[in-house]
């Protein structure tokens, strides 16, 4: 019987500090056997649970693009026993895995569509893996265009910076970078909340697919602008975070209503959660 | 399928018998309460109660369980690799069990055993187990297992019944599990014709005797955001003290828990039995906590009884109708009542 409570070993292979406060960090890890990332077989807008001997575990989006072979990595903010261990250990510690958990974005739905990103904040990171996957030589061509709102509080909240310069280079996305203020001179993108920056350059719902991922106050106000556009609920695509233990179902913390986020989630269509209890 | 007559003298014999083949547990008087207990030299079995104050869930799913072990030992060459815990399923037998409380682990189940993740745990030590169940020929004051599929004699989820008939034991098999049981069982002689009739003239008479009735029939149809918003929920939770006692004592109580344990460089990853109750149970990193009110929690136990699994498995409530939780409640909600107000109202 397989466990789905056992986690795969891995190395940390690189640590990459994202923000100027330091508290942002990618790990990218390294599985022990490899043959564990055969079996770790993804898709954008899937989590893992982050396994610490000693420590326990942390649900966090998988940032990685399963484009990119050889590794896995996750940005993760420190905020408790998990995640502070993991923001003091370092390359070539080992640790563990667990997953991948949940479901993930509807790529087939969005074959064919104009794809609209919106995040904001360290809410990115499967946003990152999203783009990554949707830039693949091997399936640009199955999305229409591309369209990103990625907004932070300052420029030094923004994560994976040299990926968003590089990306503001291409013809084939659209990039719309925010921060809410700032007081560098040469800052050359824009400046203004998620909500209000999507007014601007989002302008049209045909045949399009949004997706949010952000903090609540973000989703609540970026949530009717895009209904004003004429994005109809079926077509707002939401990334929702729930306290976790096992991440299968199981224990019983992360429901809304009958549904589970860490199992039926963390990925609903904003119709989808019109029909369950607000208790998220 | 076997039918077996021993008197109740003969019948503590054949479990001493039986404990070369099955670790078993029976009921035993423990203060006020009876329990149940390994059955040993020191034990007495009893099966003269009620029913226990803790059902037998945890025999099944412990209340704390080794998942995991590790060390971080950097010396050692496994050093902070999770690796599994050697466990033991040799077979075990819960004798005594009431018929509420085995159709507890058919409730449980598909939460543990379903299509998609499979717990190793809960099932290897559920299909290592042998149910002996003892029809309820006297139900207790707060039983109301007839409306929620169940019955005083209900077999569900049983691999033998036992009829206590004075001074005899009939016992039925009811599954292979159960026909391996009373094979061992030796001793006994079959039952007769009288005997069978007796056990189910009982059975009948002891369905009579629950005059409550909860009703359920609505539940199914009902709008899931319309009875999470239904206006008595304030009323219900107000004189809750978000204790927990209900959803330790249920038997299909099932949330848990992970934490790691450590002595000195060796540690534990384990499951703890955990409660909707607490308001640490969905507490996010963040400090953000989708149900930090007591009248959220309280909401969330009994539409998760009552309407969210009822929803998710088609399968009725998820409730035995055991009566624990309305018996031991220090403020004295009752979820019999609570469940006639989400089928009548909204």
């Amino acid at each position: 019987m397989k466990n789905p409570y056992l986690p795969y070993p891995v190395r940390i292979d690189k640590i990459i500090t994202e923000t100027e406060d330091r508290n942002l960090r990618t790990f990218r890890f390294v599985f022990l056997n490899s043959k564990d990332e055969e079996k770790f077989s993804y898709t954008p807008g899937q989590f893992a649970e982050l396994s610490i001997a000693g420590k326990g575990e942390s649900p966090i989006g998988i940032a990685s693009s399963p484009t990119e072979k050889g590794h896995v990595t996750f940005t993760v903010n420190k905020v408790g026993l998990v995640t502070t261990r993991l923001h003091n250990m370092k390359e070539g510690d080992v640790m563990g895995i667990r997953g991948p958990l949940g479901n993930w974005y509807p790529w087939e739905e969005m074959e064919g569509k104009n794809v609209v990103i919106i995040g904001g904040g360290f809410a990115f990171t499967t946003l990152r893996s999203s783009i990554i996957y949707m830039l693949h030589p091997e399936n640009r061509p199955r999305f229409k265009d591309i369209s990103v709102v990625y907004g932070a509080r300052n420029p030094g909240m923004l994560l994976y910076k040299d990926e968003l310069a590089e990306w503001e280079q291409r013809d084939d996305i659209h990039m719309h970078i925010t921060v809410d203020g700032t007081d560098d001179p040469d800052w050359k993108y824009n400046i203004g909340f998620v909500p209000t920056i999507t007014e601007q350059k989002i302008t049209s719902a045909d045949n399009a697919i949004a997706i949010v991922c952000g903090p609540p106050i973000m989703i609540k106000f970026t949530q009717p602008v895009l209904e004003k556009v004429g994005f109809p609920p079926e077509r707002i695509i939401l990334s929702l975070e729930m306290r976790m233990k096992c991440g299968i179902g199981m224990c019983g913390r992360c429901n809304i209503g009958d549904k589970f986020v860490c199992k039926d989630g963390p990925v609903f269509s904003l119709a989808q959660l019109k029909n369950m209890p607000p208790e998220y | 399928m076997t039918k077996k007559i021993y008197t109740k003298k003969e019948w503590m014999e054949v479990l001493k018998g039986l404990a070369d083949t099955y670790k078993i547990f029976v009921p035993v008087r423990d203060g006020d309460f009876h329990t149940f207990k390994a059955l040993d030299e020191t034990k007495i079995p009893d099966f003269d109660f009620k029913n226990t104050q803790l059902s037998p869930k945890s025999l099944v799913y412990p209340q704390s369980e080794r998942m995991f072990e590790y060390t971080l030992d950097e010396n050692a060459p496994d050093a902070n690799i999770i690796k599994e815990s050697k466990k033991d399923y040799s077979p075990q037998a819960i004798v005594g069990i009431r018929p509420c409380d085995a159709h507890a682990f058919q409730i449980v189940k598909p939460n543990f055993d379903n299509p998609e993740y499979q717990d190793p745990w809960w099932i290897q030590r559920y299909e290592s187990t042998t149910f002996v169940g003892l029809g309820c020929n006297d139900p207790g004051s707060t039983c109301f297992c007839t409306s929620v599929g169940g019955g005083p004699f209900s077999e569900k989820g049983l691999d033998v019944l036992l009829y206590d008939l004075g001074d005899t034991f009939l016992a039925k098999a009811l599954t292979d599990k159960g026909e391996t049981f009373l094979e061992k069982a030796q001793g006994g002689k079959e039952a007769d014709e009288k005997a069978i009739n007796a056990g189910e003239g009982l059975a009948a008479g002891a369905a009579d005797k629950i005059e409550v009735r909860v009703h359920t029939d609505k539940l199914k149809d009902k709008v899931q955001t319309e009875l999470f918003d239904a206006p008595f929920w304030d009323d219900v939770a107000f004189a809750c003290i978000n204790c927990g006692i209900c959803t330790y004592l249920c038997p299909t109580c099932w949330c848990f828990d992970i934490q790691d344990e450590m002595v000195g460089k060796q540690g534990d990853r384990i499951r703890n039995w955990d409660s909707c109750m607490f308001p640490l149970f969905t507490l996010h990193g963040s400090g953000h906590n989708p149900r930090s009110k007591k009248v959220q929690r309280v909401r969330q136990r009994f539409m998760h009884k009552l309407k969210y699994y009822v929803d998710k498995h088609n399968n009725g409530v998820q409730c035995s109708g055991c009566g624990r939780c309305v018996r031991n409640c220090p403020a004295n909600i009752d979820i019999r009542q609570i469940c006639e107000l989400m089928n009548v109202e909204c």
